[in-house]
């Protein structure tokens, strides 16, 4: 899924300082799952800024709504009849969310209310770790099904560096060294042989270098 | 080993000789003076002066300005790039550079991680690794192929080194690691700073077990220890770095005035007993911020005079 963090409350504020009518739109997809722009998330935040208003002395109308998804235009279209009741939406999607309802509602103003982060797994209630950056051609077939891309500091696809500690990256003791647990799924896979091949000079242009991306599927299309 | 440029290195470790290398950091500013006094202190003393790029991520006057610098001055750099900094683009464009001063070492290596140094906020590239950055220059070199397969007017000739750490995690892939960078086109290596000799000799007898000693030549790193703190220091902060607790132990069994001599000779003790480590086919002496320190190991180590070539 797509990982979110929350946006620190002040900076949210501040955005919205002349606004007088707000509407904090939620994402029941990933964001829901990270607890950074669901449901609850969104009665948090609009609390907070209906609390801040009435601090500031201030007359600001904040309601709050949450969609299946903001990716996808059908659920967009849900707060049409209502959207012109807000000078202002915050939406907690991804930055893919707030993009699409932005470009459906081209006369509105629509905030990011969270920092989206990457492409991740949830190890536990509370802490979510990256694991692909969508480059585009994946490579786990070789690399033991561990991404040097995402998870090497130096994405390096013969790694690993001269850094490798007590299986940990050099730039922090925190963060697994991605080599080293490719090297221990290779053992226990019995492929450790594999270790030797060169792995080719990547051709990042289905990576972010190319461009923005997409991908046409004629086969599905109507 | 057959020699394939006009390297200087190459010359004196195709004859059997051990070679002898140093490194300088270029300043942190645009002095040219700093990287000429330096050079100048050490140069009858080694074969090669590696100039390093960018080291720890601090940033500093470039690598192959200064080597320009050393090649005019009639002295033989050995051109150290990272990954880094530069896209494939900028890479094959500053070897060329290189080249056309007829600089004729480089040195492969991916580089410390940028959160190290003076920009931790900035981007990383990395858009090809050390191992095919090796792979990149002998196609210049061999083949006189551009990466996109243009043809270049004048090849590369460069003797082409990479990094290898004996010490760095895990243990059992640092041979075939090696053996990779071989297979990937490596002619020299310069290990990372050998505190641990057992390790290392531990690491040299794989090496030899598989024959990559005579694929390959090796230069065991050395870098002198200035005081018990440093040593401290680079056991405790440097990755990678394996400094045993004898090697601090013996520092702090010295006082404090006369530690730095004792590191000095703790580095000549060092090379001895490397000789005798076959495979071993010369000295990369590090000494950081203390090149003065260079000629002294490298008499007291029975290293000097250096080869005269003809």
């Amino acid at each position: 899924m797509i990982v979110a963090d929350k946006k620190p409350v002040e900076e949210i504020i501040d955005y919205l300082k002349d606004h007088k009518s707000v509407l904090v739109l939620g994402c029941n997809e990933c964001v829901t799952v990270c607890e950074a722009g669901g449901k609850k998330e969104v009665q948090v935040l609009a609390s907070a800024l209906r609390m801040n208003a009435q601090n500031q002395g201030h007359e600001v109308k904040v309601d709050e709504v949450t969609l299946e998804r903001q990716c996808d235009q059908e659920y967009v279209e849900e707060i049409r009849d209502i959207i012109d009741q807000y000078d202002a939406v915050v939406s907690l999607a991804c930055g893919v969310g707030v993009q699409f309802t932005a470009e459906q509602y081209p006369s509105t103003m629509i905030y990011p209310g969270v920092n989206t982060c990457f492409m991740g797994a949830t190890e536990k209630r509370g802490l979510w770790t990256e694991r692909c950056q969508g480059c585009g051609q994946c490579i786990l077939a070789t690399t033991g099904s561990i991404c040097p891309v995402a998870r090497c500091a130096k994405r390096l696809f013969n790694g690993p560096c001269g850094g490798s500690t007590a299986g940990k990256c050099e730039i922090n003791a925190e963060v697994d060294c991605a080599w080293q647990l490719i090297v221990d799924r290779m053992k226990a896979l019995d492929k450790l042989d594999q270790y030797e091949t060169l792995c080719p000079i990547k051709d990042w242009s289905t990576d972010r270098a190319g461009g923005p991306r997409k991908v046409v599927r004629e086969d599905v299309q109507q | 080993m057959s020699v394939k440029t006009a390297s200087k290195l190459e010359k004196i470790l195709s004859e059997g000789h051990y070679a002898v290398t140093s490194e300088c950091g270029p300043p942190r500013g645009s002095k040219p003076e700093p990287i000429v006094e330096k050079a100048e202190m050490i140069k009858d003393h080694v074969d090669a002066i590696n100039i390093t790029d960018n080291q720890t991520s601090m940033t500093r006057l470039c690598s192959l300005a200064a080597c320009i610098r050393l090649k005019l001055n009639g002295l033989e750099p050995v051109l150290q790039m990272v990954t880094r900094d530069r896209n494939r683009i900028a890479l094959q464009s500053d070897i060329l550079g290189a080249a056309s001063f007829d600089i004729n070492n480089i040195l492969c290596l991916s580089g410390d991680h940028q959160s190290f140094g003076d920009n931790p906020k900035g981007q990383n590239v990395h858009d090809i690794d050390s191992m095919q950055l090796i792979q990149m220059v002998r196609l210049m070199r061999d083949e006189a192929k551009f990466l996109g397969g243009d043809d270049l007017d004048r090849p590369v000739k460069m003797f082409v080194g990479a990094a290898a750490n004996p010490f760095a995690d895990p243990f059992e892939i640092r041979v075939p690691r090696l053996a990779k960078k071989i297979a990937a086109g490596v002619e020299f290596i310069q290990t990372q700073c050998i505190y641990n000799l057992d390790k290392f000799e531990e690491w040299m007898k794989g090496v030899r077990e598989r024959g990559l000693h005579e694929k390959c030549y090796i230069l065991a790193g050395l870098t002198p220890m200035k005081s018990v703190g440093m040593a401290k220091y680079m056991q405790k902060r440097v990755p990678g770095m394996d400094v045993p607790d004898e090697v601090i132990k013996r520092l702090q069994g010295v006082e404090k005035g006369k530690q730095a001599a004792e590191g000095i000779k703790m580095c000549v003790e060092s090379i001895e007993r490397l000789k005798e480590c076959e495979g071993v086919r010369g000295f990369h002496i590090m000494a950081i911020e203390w090149e003065e320190k260079v000629p002294e190991i490298v008499e007291a180590a029975g290293l000097y005079p250096r080869p005269s070539l003809n």
